[in-house]
């Protein structure tokens, strides 16, 4: 876990101050996804539940915007998953860094999402990503909860859209790909996802042309012919 | 919004982080495999902006969404922080909603 010296630690003061930077714009994010999911009709208790135990911002807002659209429960899943799934990447890296006992690794793959992943991928020895991955994850789960429960106390009492809210949603999108367009197989599978999903928009379900544009991924089927393949690199921290 | 798709959805996130920090990370991947899943966010994340900038429901429309996502679009390229980056959206398309232009 974080000993309390790390917080003392001069080398991982930019970490600090970085988590706490992100923390805040974490913090704006989470209001808009607790006022987002109270108006798509969840309790508060539901939004709350969802940010505790889900924890991973991109599945929520999905699930959320595909209901709000009124889509069913099992399309709003479908997508959800779908992004949840890059989770997995990030732990297939994670899991090979993080130590401990088995509860401390527990709560480890809980913390692992973009943010947490970014920050301690960052760091250049194993003992500053360890440290980094407990602050990020650590500092992003309090402020995400506290926000969401706070954004669902607002709930009803704005229209999100006469704030814009609903823009707020794909510009932190924006923020999280653009570190994936570095690399022509990262420009080529936004570009085809994109398209999919556009594509099937009119045709499809609510919720089904996010699922669709995954299979945007087989644009990484060839072997490349140059020896840099894109690595499983998370959004970074934003 | 049901309790369903609440539940259901965290045990698939939890177990989508727990096979990759559990099963999967002493193993390795056949390399293919390990392409194909670190363009997950690219293909994902890229449809879920245009998704939720152009559509309602099933329908695609153009309205004050997309002057708010242009200005993020330029705010990310210019590596502005993220958190001047939404509420500049926001804001702009809040703005462009309240003068009647979309």
């Amino acid at each position: 876990m974080t000993p309390r010296h790390v917080w003392r630690d001069p080398s991982l003061r930019p970490v600090v101050a970085a988590s706490l930077t992100l923390s805040l714009a974490i913090g704006v994010f989470g209001v808009s996804f607790g006022v987002g999911a109270v108006s798509a009709g969840a309790s508060v208790a539901q939004a709350c539940v969802m940010s505790l135990l889900v924890f991973t911002g991109a599945s929520q807002l999905s699930a959320v915007s595909v209901i709000a659209a009124g889509g069913t429960t099992a399309s709003a899943l479908g997508g959800a998953l779908v992004l949840a799934a890059r989770n997995g990447v990030y732990a297939l890296t994670m899991g090979r860094r993080v130590r401990g006992r088995l509860p401390t690794r527990l709560v480890a793959a809980q913390l692992t999402i973009d943010e947490s992943t970014a920050m301690s991928l960052a760091q250049d020895d194993p003992v500053a990503q360890r440290a980094a991955f407990w602050i990020t994850g650590g500092s992003v789960y309090v402020f995400w909860n506290l926000a969401t429960f706070a954004g669902a106390l607002i709930g009803t009492a704005i229209d999100p859209v006469t704030f814009g809210l609903d823009a707020a949603f794909p510009a932190a999108y924006v923020a999280m790909v653009w570190p994936q367009l570095r690399t022509a197989r990262g420009r080529d599978a936004a570009l085809l996802g994109s398209v999919i999903c556009l594509g099937l928009v009119p045709v499809l379900p609510v919720g089904v042309p996010i699922l669709c544009a995954a299979l945007a991924v087989l644009v990484g089927v060839p072997a490349p012919s140059a020896p840099s393949v894109p690595s499983a690199r998370p959004a970074e921290p934003a | 919004m049901s309790w369903t798709l609440v539940l259901v959805l965290a045990a698939g996130a939890y177990a989508c982080k727990g096979v990759g920090f559990f099963l999967l990370a002493g193993r390795r991947l056949p390399a293919v495999v390990d392409r194909c899943l670190a363009l997950i966010p690219a293909a994902v994340v890229a449809a879920l902006v245009v998704k939720d900038t152009f559509s309602a429901g099933q329908e695609l429309v153009v309205d004050a969404r997309v002057p708010g996502v242009a200005v993020a679009v330029v705010l990310v390229w210019r590596r502005a922080p993220f958190v001047v980056v939404v509420v500049a959206a926001a804001l702009v398309t809040a703005g462009v909603r309240r003068a009647g232009w979309a």
